[in-house]
């Protein structure tokens, strides 16, 4: 993205400094802003750290005076009504495999879209592209019917594999595709590569910014999914961490340690995903709105 | 954008043969493509295509999967939701007005507030990125978290809302997650936090594109601030508030996990929305046929709204 550069300022005198002044109520409102936006998670992070009967003490510790890791234990005992560990990995290994699954089938659906040429093509694509406007409700009696008729249901497999029929995987490497020069495939078929070869040698290391963009989309969609599990995953076991969160505060309904410690655990490998790759997710965000 | 230096337009290949003759062997037969296609197409037809199709046929039946019989009753079900009387008529118009009320309440705050604090970020100042950063970071913790942390934070006795609402001298007994209208305002908030900094990095993007020129010109053309939003800002962004309208309505006609978890549906079922009724009674109670009459209505409902809406910016673009 091109970021704009900044323009002269008027030539009346107004430097950085004139400059600066200006902009000091918009960094008092952006301050403030983000002191709204970050002080919630941090009071379910202080929370999550507090002995149970200090967290709805006021006034309100921010910062907890006695240091517990009794939420923590809590969630991570082996419990069998509420096995948090065993969502926590139940989560890990759906949104991977989901997300292995997206980019695999997407990136050879929107090559095969993007430089091939073979009878339906313009059917499927305009077929493929307008299922992206239908609401995703309209699914949800059908693919449980489905589901549970290959004997899915209360199983990872329900979770991994119907979301990634979606096609904003398959819209969105196709436009990157089409922008990359066809001299390189050219010159590679010529010498007798077949597609095959290209793809994986030419085209899919050109696209690691795409892909990688699709892959933590995908995976914090899977990861953050919730009113489908709530209906296709049943019993304590099978459970991924957003249903199971439901679950584990109707448990433990003011035990907010405990629920709070749940939270936090969902939330870490999101953030940090977030913290690495963001450059990826607001890009990758940003873009798919606009080229729609 | 996130891709590398190298920008073409995409060159169309002319179809079938090249003027160089046989210079692509590999694509002498469709074999390959079908075969790159295959994986995704087989993903694509069962769990997109079928359930669409197979989603109607439910709607004409008296569909429980536990029975072995699953007779066929025509548009009943589709005439049980306009019927007043019949069982579903009641609670499932209820959950669409609750659904048609939350987006009624959040669209035009998650409309215009982002707009708002993206015009705040588009300037070039040290720790914009920071900012955005920090704005969006809610987006990506799923609606489970945002929803156990707000229903604390909100709770009447123990949450830190009322607290700090007390202690500026304001009421502090204010029911965030059991009475009307308190519900609302708490489901309503609680999403406009959560999904902000989705529309804000949208119309971000937006800025950008529009030309830094049509400002200055409308600088030495003497307009102030207000009239350079309002004729060249607002202009430049009009696909992208049409983008951000329609997808915040469907978001918010997909409304579930908040008042699931965080009100519970209360008071009543006040708060029970559409998409968590259609799912209860098809997935819960198995009633899929009227389940899948309702999912179908609701679609109906929102691609209506849809329309009304692209026609709204045609008309004012004209």
């Amino acid at each position: 993205m091109t970021q704009r550069t900044v323009r002269a300022e008027p030539k009346d005198g107004q430097g950085n400094l004139g400059r600066f002044v200006r902009l000091i109520p918009s960094y008092a409102g952006l301050v403030l802003l983000t002191f709204v936006f970050v002080a919630p998670l941090l009071w379910m992070l202080s929370t999550s750290l507090k002995p149970d009967f200090m967290t709805t003490r006021f006034p309100p510790q921010w910062i907890p005076r006695d240091i517990s890791g009794e939420g923590y234990s809590t969630i991570l005992t082996t419990s069998s009504a509420n096995p948090v560990l065993q969502w926590f990995l139940n989560s890990m290994i759906a949104s991977s495999a989901h997300t292995v699954l997206v980019l695999i089938t997407a990136s050879m659906a929107a090559y095969a879209l993007a430089r091939m040429h073979f009878p339906g093509k313009n059917l499927m694509f305009v077929v493929i592209v307008l299922t992206l406007v239908i609401p995703q409700f309209v699914f949800l009696i059908g693919n449980y019917l489905i589901v549970q008729s290959f004997g899915w249901l209360d199983t990872l497999l329900a979770v991994i594999v119907p979301g990634a029929a979606g096609a904003f995987g398959v819209f969105f490497l196709r436009q990157f595709f089409l922008s990359l020069p066809l001299e390189l495939e050219e010159a590679a078929l010529i010498d007798g590569a077949n597609r095959l070869q290209i793809f994986l040698r030419i085209i899919l290391p050109l696209s690691k910014a795409p892909l990688a963009t699709l892959a933590v989309l995908s995976f914090l969609t899977n990861w953050n999914d919730f009113l489908w599990p709530v209906y296709v995953l049943l019993s304590p076991e099978s459970l991924t961490l957003p249903p199971g969160l439901a679950i584990l505060q109707g448990a433990y309904t003011t035990n907010y340690t405990v629920i709070m410690a749940g939270g936090v655990l969902a939330s870490i490998p999101v953030l940090i995903i977030f913290a690495f790759a963001q450059r990826y997710i607001i890009e990758g965000v940003s873009r798919s709105g606009l080229k729609g | 954008m996130a891709t590398q230096g190298v920008e073409q337009p995409p060159v169309q290949r002319p179809r079938g043969k090249t003027a160089s003759g046989g210079r692509k062997p590999a694509d002498a037969s469709p074999l390959t493509a079908y075969l790159f296609m295959a994986p995704y197409l087989a993903l694509f037809s069962i769990f997109i295509l079928v359930p669409v199709v197979f989603g109607v046929w439910i709607s004409f039946h008296s569909w429980d999967p536990l029975l072995p019989v699953k007779p066929w009753v025509g548009l009943q079900n589709y005439v049980d939701l306009i019927s007043p009387g019949s069982t579903t008529f009641e609670p499932f118009w209820k959950s669409m007005e609750a659904t048609g009320k939350f987006t009624l309440y959040s669209v035009p705050l998650l409309v215009i507030i982002p707009l708002l604090i993206a015009l705040m970020l588009n300037r070039e100042f040290r720790g914009r990125n920071f900012f955005r950063a920090t704005f969006f970071a809610p987006y990506v913790l799923g609606v489970a978290v945002i929803g156990i942390l707000w229903r604390f934070l909100l709770d009447p006795n123990v949450g830190l809302v009322n607290y700090y609402l007390g202690t500026l001298g304001l009421p502090d007994n204010i029911p965030w997650i059991t009475a009307l209208p308190w519900a609302w305002v708490s489901l309503v908030g609680v999403t406009v936090w959560w999904t902000l900094g989705f529309n804000t990095v949208i119309y971000l993007a937006g800025l950008q594109d529009i030309d830094p020129a049509l400002y200055d010109a409308a600088k030495v053309d003497g307009a102030n601030g207000w009239q350079r939003f309002v004729n060249v800002t607002l202009p430049g962004l009009r696909p992208v508030l049409l983008f951000v309208i329609t997808v915040t309505i469907l978001a918010s006609a997909n409304m579930f996990g908040q008042s699931y978890i965080i009100t519970q549906g209360a008071p009543g079922a006040e708060t029970k929305t559409a998409i968590w009724y259609i799912a209860e009674q098809g997935l819960r109670f198995f009633k899929m046929g009227p389940a899948a009459a309702m999912s179908y209505v609701l679609a109906l409902a929102l691609a209506l709204v849809s329309l009304a809406n692209f026609a709204l910016f045609r008309y004012r673009g004209d």
